[in-house]
């Protein structure tokens, strides 16, 4: 709670350093009257341009002296005196400023509420984005006492939106797209013209009922105010469903039709705007057979426009082998492009960047290199979802302004019910028309989240701000009543969908990512229904699926594809590459499992250490315990040497060793330089820094392991005998380790003794992944066991240690839960059962790290018992290597 | 109207109707499409499966083929490969693809569930021992990439093994060292596509007019 006070005293000062001019006001460039402040009235000339507002009133801000005089102006002021050594140049900076103090701001409004988990599980973000804004634009207004910052529709339109709508694009699942685009296009386009319409006539009629009492609204007015609360708005309806993760076709349908119905959305309220421009008198029947077909040509127009910037984008991805850093940007340049080009040509700008999303994703993800891929995935995402955080925190914004309210109970309450009304009506009477055709009927439940998950958004306010004032006389009404329904939809639609979702039972979507054997079912699944199909002869989706993709493999791969790539994907190649990157990537991971098996033997060595010197200090952090070496070092003198060169060594190896004291410190050095670069690390975990980031350093632990694998190997099978050769063969190889000067603590380590050893193990542990300082009394006894090979301590200890969670692990995951479940999914990774491929299709769920711990669990436990086998065997493997 | 009422006039039509929930107008069709693949003789064999071209490109055509060979697709208990089938078992193999209705009680579902995954199990199990075995999976999955050429044998076999041991490990859970899995039953089977919503999926259009002069 302490820490969001925090937060929220910190964005107030930002704020009331950023409070200015509208950013917004001035990239629009609108006739809005320039705000008058107070403070800025006498010093500022030009209205619509940066004005020093805010600075004297700011108090707490340290550059407030420097504002006064108008030399913010930096250059070319008035005459200077005396050589200035800095000046206050905020006019200089001031727009960009303003847009990357808002962009932070937003941001962190979304820190403070992801940050506590009850909440958000409750109500959606977006909701509580909305909120924010509210208090934000509350704190503006108090400052300023006029709303000088706001969503303005180029803004959106031109900047926010196309991010958002890239990215839904881009992720769209095609098949599922594709194989329900029949219905969606019947939503998108049906529903939607009869959302527009029945709001708008309904809405008159009540106004001629007289249930509004006086306003200047006609029926085109009307009209054209339904047709821009008519669409259903994507930003809101991603944000909603994907908190509540109903089942895929049910989220298609939503998602497709709110992404689509743009189109009708844009023309409808094209027309209707030329419309009420003309005055009814002059509408006649080409007028409205016009206002047809530029819905065909802005819609399809739109998609062809998508079409051609998505192949562009393949082709060109054709040819950046050589400049591979830059790749990824095309996506995004291209896609803006086609995006502004449509709207350029006032086509439906945000079908073309939807369907140059949908087109290029299969060729691009083909043709650039894997790291390019995850940048762009990554990258999308990062905007998509930062823009989403902008748009709504804005929206609540926006409405903290005196000059936008008018209130009209009629007219706002009844657009409320209308389009409550009218959606569930439309959705139902138009499923009700699908399903007669449909091979899996939609069910009633559906239906009810269909008709429920019409949410109105930003694009509805874009829309109604963008309306003209001199036509509109009540425009101020209707961006008042647009708000009201997007708060209403957003906030408390938003808020009762899950619970709704819960009650109603409806069919969830998976959780886990698919299983191999799902997967390939999958595959065989497609196969068979072609086949039924060119058997029974019947001409259905999976025919014309095979013959679009025969063609597209004649075609367009080869030209859009480079011939590389190409090769890769012959038919069913496409899945199962996936496949063979996880396998390489279990291949990996596996040596990393084996050299974790590695440490959890060397904890033995550690667990004499806590013996020696008591349990108390197993929770204490490897610094303190740094200390007691020193202490105890003299102890240790007297003491037989533990096995310190192989962890694996038997204990008779142990007499041996004593000989090679002098080399054995050499050693001990080496295992201490990991020790001081443990310690740090775990104290960086601590504060939620990633434990195993470091990818010399695991190659370094996998190589180590690797080694003293084979040397212990190698004792086992000789018996007792060549510790010497062995150490020798270890001095040589800690003698290059320590001319890579990777010591931070040299002279500590000789001193120190075996005990140091210990420590290093201990720091093994630390950063070995897994093992918790919990775990250490349960060692002690197997220990007693002190059989070091015993491979049937093994599996024991595997389920201990897997069980817990690491200390500082388990911190974080108090903290905030976001953070910790993926870094317990990276810490955990060299645990993963033997045969890794196994694990594959689980292991890179990238999307959600809840489906990655649900989906580890049961394989983790079946891990402990099954095959892996235990120690010896293991070790022939590697010797055979 | 002229079409149902000649359809009907067909002997036999309304049995089969009945068996296998196709309406007279689907089973018209399909017998239009039965006797052209069948060069107008009253039984099919391989070879005239084989001889679709469509079907030519299907990595896995081999075993879908069988499949309609296979007695226990016939909703009779039998057992065993048969050389060649007739209208009525093409129809009733036909039938498992049929779309299910839109009212179904949840047993129902369940059923129809368990009978297409029933289809897809013995089109896997190809000795009818019932259980998959490790051997009989390989020879799924090498099928199915049977058209990646060299690369696809070795993929295949780590692809079979890596499921297989997935399969283990979801349907044993908790298996002994020594233990050994010997195959996949169909009650694993069904557990294991748990997630896998067969009865929305596995279903094909089956048209009232016919197109089969389109594909050849």
């Amino acid at each position: 709670m302490a820490s969001t006070w925090r937060f929220a005293l910190f964005l107030s000062v930002l704020l009331l350093v950023s409070r200015g001019p509208s950013l917004a006001n001035e990239e629009a460039g609108t006739t809005e009257p320039s705000s008058g402040h107070e403070d800025t009235s006498s010093s500022s000339p030009a209205s619509g341009h940066d004005t020093e507002s805010g600075h004297d009133t700011t108090g707490d801000a340290g550059h407030g002296d420097t504002g006064h005089g108008d030399t913010g102006d930096g250059h070319g002021g008035g005459p200077i005196t005396t050589l200035p050594i800095v000046t206050w140049r905020w006019h200089h900076v001031s727009t960009p400023y303003l847009v990357a103090l808002w962009i932070l701001v937003s941001w962190l409004c979304k820190i403070i509420i992801e940050a506590n988990h009850h909440v958000t599980s409750v109500i959606p973000e977006s909701a509580l984005l909305i909120c924010f804004g509210f208090i934000l634009g509350g704190m503006i207004w108090g400052a300023d006492k006029v709303q000088t910052f706001k969503l303005t529709p180029t803004v959106f339109f031109l900047y926010l939106l196309p991010q958002v709508i890239l990215d839904a694009g881009y992720a769209m699942p095609n098949k599922l797209f594709f194989s329900n685009l029949g219905a969606i296009l019947i939503y998108a386009i049906i529903g939607t013209c009869w959302n527009a319409a029945s709001v708008g006539l309904s809405l008159w009629g009540c106004h001629k009922g007289g249930a509004m009492g006086d306003l200047d609204i006609g029926l085109l007015q009307y009209l054209l105010f339904g047709s821009l609360i008519a669409a259903v708005d994507p930003v809101a309806v991603i944000a909603v469903f994907e908190q509540v993760h109903v089942n895929e076709v049910l989220f298609i349908m939503v998602f497709g039709e709110s992404l689509l119905n743009d189109g009708v959305t844009v023309v409808l309220f094209n027309v209707f705007d030329a419309f009420v421009s003309l005055g009814g008198s002059q509408i006649d029947a080409v007028e409205i057979i016009k206002g047809i077909v530029s819905f065909f040509v802005v819609a399809f127009g739109g998609s062809l426009m998508g079409f051609v910037f998505g192949l562009l984008i393949s082709l060109l991805t054709r040819w950046t082998k050589n400049i591979q850093i830059i790749e990824p940007g095309f996506v995004f340049i291209l896609g803006y492009l086609s995006y502004l080009t449509a709207e350029m040509l006032s086509l439906s700008a945000i079908l073309s960047i939807v369907f140059c999303g949908i087109c290029c994703q299969k060729y691009i993800n083909a043709n650039m290199d894997e790291r390019s891929v995850e940048t762009v995935r990554y990258t999308m995402k990062v905007l998509a979802n930062g823009s989403e955080t902008i748009i709504f925190v804005f929206l609540g914004i926006s409405a903290i302004d005196k000059e936008i309210w008018v209130w009209n109970t009629g007219f706002i309450l009844l657009t409320l019910l209308f389009i409550f009304v009218y959606r569930i009506i439309g959705v139902f009477f138009l499923t009700w028309i699908l399903n007669k055709f449909r091979l899996v009927p939609v069910g009633f439940i559906d239906q009810v989240i269909m008709s429920y998950g019409g949410l109105r958004g930003a694009v509805a306010y874009g829309l109604a701000v963008m309306l003209d004032e001199s036509k509109i006389k009540e425009k101020n009404l209707m961006i008042s009543t647009t708000l009201i329904v997007v708060y209403f939809t957003v906030i408390l639609q938003g808020i009762t969908m899950k619970p709704l979702v819960t009650w109603l039972k409806v069919k969830r979507a998976k959780v886990s990512e698919l299983t191999l054997i799902e997967k390939v079912q999958n595959k065989v699944f497609d196969h068979l229904l072609i086949a039924i199909e060119d058997i029974s002869g019947q001409i259905g989706h999976n025919y014309m699926r095979d013959k679009w993709k025969h063609f597209e493999d004649k075609w367009m791969t080869g030209l859009l594809m480079k011939p590389s790539a190409r090769k890769n994907r012959d038919h069913v190649f496409s899945v199962f590459h996936q496949l063979n990157l996880k396998d390489a990537m279990s291949y990996v991971a596996e040596g990393e499992r084996r050299g974790s098996l590695e440490f959890v033997r060397n904890e033995r060595a550690s667990v004499d250490f806590k013996k020696k010197f008591g349990d108390e200090f197993s929770e204490v952090m490897p610094d303190i315990m740094a200390d007691m070496t020193e202490d105890h070092s003299s102890v240790s003198d007297v003491r037989d040497p533990v096995p310190s060169v192989s962890l694996d060594m038997h204990e008779q190896t142990m007499k041996g060793m004593r000989e090679t004291e002098g080399i054995n410190s050499h050693h001990l050095l080496q295992q201490h330089l990991y020790k001081g670069r443990k310690q740090h690390r775990h104290r960086y975990s601590r504060s939620h820094f990633n434990v195993n980031e470091d990818e010399n350093e695991v190659q370094e632990i996998f190589q180590r392991t690797m080694r003293s694998r084979l040397e212990s190997f190698k004792s086992a099978k000789m018996g007792v005998a060549p510790p010497k050769k062995i150490t020798k063969h270890k001095q040589k190889e800690q003698q290059q380790k320590m001319s890579n000067g990777k010591t931070p603590d040299k002279g500590k380590s000789y001193q120190s003794g075996d005990e140091d050893f210990e420590f290093s193990s201990e720091g093994d542990r630390a950063s070995g992944y897994n093992a918790s300082g919990d775990s250490f009394p349960m060692r002690v006894t197997y220990r007693a066991g002190a059989g070091i090979e015993n491979p049937a301590f093994m599996p024991d200890i595997d389920s201990m240690s897997t069980v817990q969670i690491p200390p500082w692990l388990a911190e974080a995951e108090h903290d905030s839960s976001t953070v910790a479940p993926s870094q317990r999914a990276q810490v955990r990774l060299p645990w993963t059962p033997s045969n890794l491929r196994r694990l594959a299709p689980l292991r890179t769920s990238s999307r959600s790290t809840d489906s990655f711990m649900l989906a580890d669990t049961p394989v983790r436990q079946q891990m402990d018992n099954l095959p892996p086998p235990p120690p010896p065997p293991y070790e022939e493997d590697d010797v055979q290597m | 109207m002229g079409a149902l009422q000649s359809a009907a006039g067909q002997p036999g039509y309304v049995d089969l109707a009945e068996k296998t929930g196709f309406s007279f107008e689907q089973i018209q069709v399909l017998h239009k499409r039965f006797k052209q693949l069948s060069h107008n003789e009253e039984t099919l064999r391989r070879d005239h499966f084989s001889g679709i071209p469509d079907l030519a490109c299907n990595p896995i055509r081999a075993q879908i083929i069988e499949a309609f060979f296979d007695r226990r697709n016939y909703h009779q208990n039998g057992e065993g490969m048969v050389q060649e089938i007739g209208f009525e078992e093409f129809l009733v193999v036909m039938s498992h693809f049929r779309p299910p209705s839109l009212h179904m009680t949840e047993e129902q579902r369940e059923n129809v569930r368990r009978e297409k995954l029933r289809f897809l199990f013995n089109m896997h199990d190809t000795d009818n021992d019932g259980t998959i075995t490790l051997e009989e999976y390989r020879h799924v999955v090498e099928e199915l990439l049977s058209r990646s050429g060299a690369l696809g044998k070795e993929t295949a076999k780590s692809i079979a093994d890596a499921a297989m041991l997935e399969v283990a490990s979801i349907s044993m859970g908790h298996m002994e060292p020594d233990e050994f899995y010997e195959g996949i039953t169909f009650e694993h089977f069904l557990k294991l596509l748990n997630g896998f919503e067969i009865e929305s999926k596995m279903n094909i259009r089956f048209l009232n007019m016919d197109t089969s002069t389109l594909c050849k």
